[in-house]
């Protein structure tokens, strides 16, 4: 892998930052009555009744500089949110926006991570078995549900999970991440933190199992008419070799640029899915945050969601050329 | 006599295309001998690649197997189940598919391909020995050792090629099939690839079936030639035989338009285009474009006839002429 | 009569298959509901207030009524066209947009291709989600076609990607060569020659379009940022779990909008899966 390929990739990885922040500027500011300084008069009122909050506030005024040239809070706001100083969130009063994600933050990541990587893996196993001529029938069968489960959006997949699996039957937790005050990490309260968590990761799971599942069959039948699948075969390989050594090892890299391009949305459905189980992640604190009208925080947590995905989609594209020695000499 | 190592009978293959069946092998038999050469010729949807697939088991549907035998060393191929086929395979008939350019695993390194193979018929090699044999192979076909780390997509059109010799070599199998083994290649490699290839086989004593479209080629390379026309067989001939006087007319227009050297003539193709297998002309199929065409051509199918020794010709006129010489 | 002929033909080979057929019943179906419901409901009492609150299904509310006082039926009825036109208007939007950034990008290359597809791909890795949500809370007062237009913004990408490969397949075409060499000018070409030639593509993208507006359209009116006073099917989930109708047992208040929502993306997919089929016959073959 050459440093031309890095270098492109960080370059486009910090211009997709870039763009999320110069949109996050432009937006409010184009919208009749400035959100921002409504919220600075939040911030104010909201001053007055906290100890100390006024030299927040004061600090806050100065930073916006309401006054200032256009192009001059520009460049401090780009600088702020590169430095993830995304200011002062109303709800929470006086906590940072920065400090408020970064408590919900790992939540998401780990319930985002886990399941989509859980989907990826299961829905590309079963796409290429449904491409795959030897099969067994009751693999292919499958294809129609998968079908059907792909057209279903993250939340309201969560809403009927919620209500067969928690509510209906009262297996499962309705909501949050834990019971009690706070998350133990003994034996029991992780169990219980599994517990918890179950839903909303088969909520996502379910939710993208049957694109990936779908996209993987495609790239499937793009390889199964390749000359050296053929010469796989004619030299006498035992099928699970041809299967995952020729066929799925090839059809992997179209899934896996697909897999860049569909982690947006995918990101989205699951933080829509932590709100249908007030799972206290970003989505739980973005719910909130737009009931609380808190605006800095519901930019934040927009910014902080581009973040998320630009650094997976960025280590995805690092490691893309692992996966195909094409690539590496560009 | 002693049993020849290949023979094939009456073998037929059909494809299914939108509800109707096309003949692609015709009643096909053909016997080879080990350590012979083979050419097989004929235009594109002749049937040969078809064929050539077959002889493997490597057809997928809509294509077919519809009668017939392969007996290679004393087994039908068509008979084995699908643990023996794939133990078979490779090992005693292996092939040089048409265009390495696109036979090669992208992702996985040449020694790996040419190492899955050597394990998954000999587990009991060690990774020493299968690293030693690759070696050995590439040595063979003329290539440095080095290539075996490399990616087919690093290789040369010719190099790749050669890589797909050494690999049909690897278990030494008594019958090679080499399926267009030098048509996306240009003339000066072809010739090294061609020669590369009658060397291993040589050594290794396999008998070979080489498939194409390029006479000159075959002139240099093959003992025997067979000429297919819309599935069937219509002309076998050992080849110096089959240059000096070719008996089907198919042959011969064949023959009288490939450009010479020597003598300043126009340029001749032969007339009319090959029947669509969907469509076939009744009796036959070579009849629409025949010089010699009589009535008793529209009529009936000719076969495939040893009119002289060790020349079969599918041809009402040639079989009637060689009775009256009788 | 020729031309008559012609469209039967082509009908007929649209129901050829069974996706297809039974994506377009469904959403004659989904239509249905919002162009003939009306003759059959009072749609005003989908506003609020109009009836008792919180009624179990009866004979005279066959899906009961919510918390806000609005008939259910009514609200369906009202609603889901709503969120049909939300959802075709911002699709059609976001294709023009990207078709005509596709064609550009594709048909002349240089610089404006790599500014065009720089833009696209930054905003396919931006999360939708993300765009939306700041646009959406900085906006007070949304209505359907607003949203419609916001959600537009960001539905362009994948027609203008799909779009551009395609030109680019089409403009080394021997028959766009000649009429570039008979000096034809840009515009004729593009206009005359490639743009027909784009449409299949472009509709199968203007479905997929439709059906990701949607799906953007609901994720953003779930949270409560859609129009307040229209009835739409995403709101009403809102004010379903706002009013904690989960809890309170109050299905028939939740579960219509979903299972609706859920037919729509279903007839959506099957649709769009058909016309993919027919753009790659390749998958066709396989089955």
């Amino acid at each position: 892998m050459t440093w031309g390929y890095v270098l492109r990739r960080l370059a486009m990885f910090v211009v997709v930052l870039w763009g999320a922040v110069t949109i996050n500027f432009i937006v409010p500011r184009l919208a009749p009555g400035d959100p921002t300084a409504a919220v600075l008069e939040q911030l104010a009122a909201r001053g007055q009744q906290s100890a100390g909050a006024g030299d927040i506030v004061a600090a806050y005024r100065a930073r916006f500089g309401l006054d200032d040239p256009i192009l001059l809070q520009y460049w401090r706001y780009v600088s702020n949110t590169f430095r993830l100083d995304l200011g002062t969130s109303i709800s929470y009063f006086p906590q940072s926006v920065s400090g408020s994600i970064l408590m919900a933050l790992p939540w998401t990541i780990v319930l985002l991570g886990v399941a989509t990587v859980i989907a990826f893996g299961v829905g590309s196993l079963l796409g290429a078995l449904l491409a795959w001529p030897g099969s067994p029938r009751a693999v292919k069968a499958l294809a129609p549900l998968l079908m059907v489960l792909s057209a279903i959006p993250y939340y309201l997949l969560a809403l009927i999970v919620l209500y067969l699996l928690a509510i209906w039957t009262g297996i499962f937790p309705l909501g949050g991440a834990f019971s009690g005050q706070a998350p133990s990490f003994t034996p029991a309260g992780l169990l219980d933190l599994a517990d918890h968590a179950f839903l909303p990761a088969l909520s996502i799971v379910l939710a993208g199992v049957g694109f990936w599942a779908l996209g993987m069959r495609g790239a499937m039948i793009g390889v199964l008419g390749e000359d050296f699948l053929t010469l796989g075969e004619a030299k006498g390989l035992p099928p699970g070799k041809v299967f995952f050594g020729y066929a799925m090892r090839n059809a992997l890299l179209p899934q896996v640029t697909s897999l860049a391009i569909a982690l947006g949305t995918a990101a989205s459905g699951s933080v829509l899915v932590e709100v249908a189980f007030n799972y206290p992640g970003i989505g739980y604190l973005l719910y909130n945050a737009l009931r609380a009208s808190d605006y800095f925080l519901v930019q934040g947590i927009a910014f902080f969601l581009v973040l998320t995905v630009a650094v997976a989609v960025l280590a995805l594209d690092l490691v893309y050329p692992l996966l195909d020695p094409r690539i590496r000499r560009q | 006599m002693t049993a020849p190592l290949l023979d094939i009978r009456n073998l037929s293959v059909s494809y299914g295309i939108g509800g109707r069946r096309a003949t692609a092998v015709d009643g096909l038999s053909l016997t080879l001998g080990a350590g012979e050469r083979l050419g097989i010729v004929g235009e594109s949807g002749s049937g040969k690649s078809t064929l050539a697939l077959a002889l493997l088991r490597l057809h997928k549907p809509p294509a077919q197997i519809d009668s017939g035998e392969i007996i290679l060393g004393g087994t039908d191929i068509l008979k084995l189940d699908k643990a023996a086929l794939r133990n078979f395979r490779w090992s005693e008939i292996s092939m040089i598919p048409q265009g390495a350019m696109n036979s090669l695993n992208p992702v996985v390194r040449v020694e790996s391909q040419m190492a899955d193979t050597i394990h998954a018929h000999r587990p009991d090699f060690s990774r020493r020995q299968i690293t030693a044999r690759i070696e050995q192979l590439l040595e063979r076909v003329g290539l440095d050792r080095t290539v075996a780390k490399l990616y087919p997509h690093e290789l040369s059109g010719g190099m790749k090629q050669r890589v797909c010799i050494a690999l049909a070599i690897v278990l030494e199998p008594k019958l090679i099939i080499a399926d267009e083994p030098t048509s996306a290649l240009d003339v000066v490699v072809q010739r090294v690839v061609v020669e590369t290839l009658k060397d291993v086989q040589t050594q290794i004593g396999a008998a070979m079936i080489m498939i194409g479209h390029d006479m000159g080629l075959m002139a240099q390379t093959v003992d025997q030639l067979a000429v297919m026309y819309a599935g069937r067989l219509v002309d076998v001939a050992p080849i110096g035989d089959f240059f000096r006087r070719p008996l089907h007319p198919y042959s011969q227009l064949l023959i009288s338009s490939l450009p010479s050297p020597d003598e300043t003539k126009p340029l001749a193709g032969i007339p009319g285009m090959q029947p669509s297998l969907l469509e076939l002309p009744t009796g036959c199929a070579f009849h629409p474009r025949c010089p010699l065409k009589q009535p008793i051509c529209l009529d009936r199918v000719p076969l495939l006839l040893e009119v002289e020794p060790r020349r079969r010709v599918a041809c009402h006129v040639v079989a009637e002429a060689s009775l009256e010489r009788q | 009569m020729q031309f008559l002929r012609h469209i039967l033909a082509s009908v007929g080979r649209v129901f050829a298959s069974l996706r297809m057929t039974i994506g377009i019943v469904l959403m004659l179906l989904l239509v249905g509901i919002g162009t003939v419901g009306p003759l059959f409901v009072d749609v005003s009492k989908s506003d609020p207030i109009s009836v008792r609150t919180n009624q179990p299904p009866s004979a005279q509310h066959p899906l009961g009524t919510d918390s806000g006082g609005r008939e259910l039926v009514a609200v369906m009825v009202a609603g889901t066209p709503q969120t049909l036109r939300m959802g075709v208007l911002a699709g059609l939007i976001g294709v023009a947009v990207g078709v005509t950034l596709g064609l550009v990008s594709g048909y002349f290359g240089g610089w404006p291709d790599r500014v065009i597809s720089t833009v696209t791909d930054v905003m396919l890795t931006i999360p939708p989600l993300a765009i939306l949500l700041v646009i959406a809370a900085s906006v007070k007062a949304v209505n359907v076609e607003m949203l419609a237009v916001i959600i537009a913004s960001l539905s362009w990408m994948y027609a203008a990607r799909v779009v551009r490969a395609q030109v680019l397949t089409l403009r080394e075409q021997n028959y766009v060569q000649m009429a570039r060499l008979s000096g034809m000018s840009n515009f004729n070409i593009i206009f005359r020659e490639i743009l027909p030639n784009i449409v299949p593509i472009a509709f199968a993208a203007l479905v997929g379009a439709i059906s990701a507006a949607i799906l953007s359209g609901i994720g953003i009116e779930v949270l409560g940022l859609g129009p307040q006073d229209t009835p739409t099917l995403g709101m009403t989930i809102y004010w379903a779990l706002l009013y904690s109708a989960f809890s309170r047992g109050m299905w028939w208040w939740w579960l219509p909008p979903i299972v609706i929502l859920m037919l729509l993306f279903i007839a959506l997919f099957l649709i769009s899966s058909a016309l993919d089929d027919v753009a790659n016959p390749r998958l066709r073959s396989s089955q």
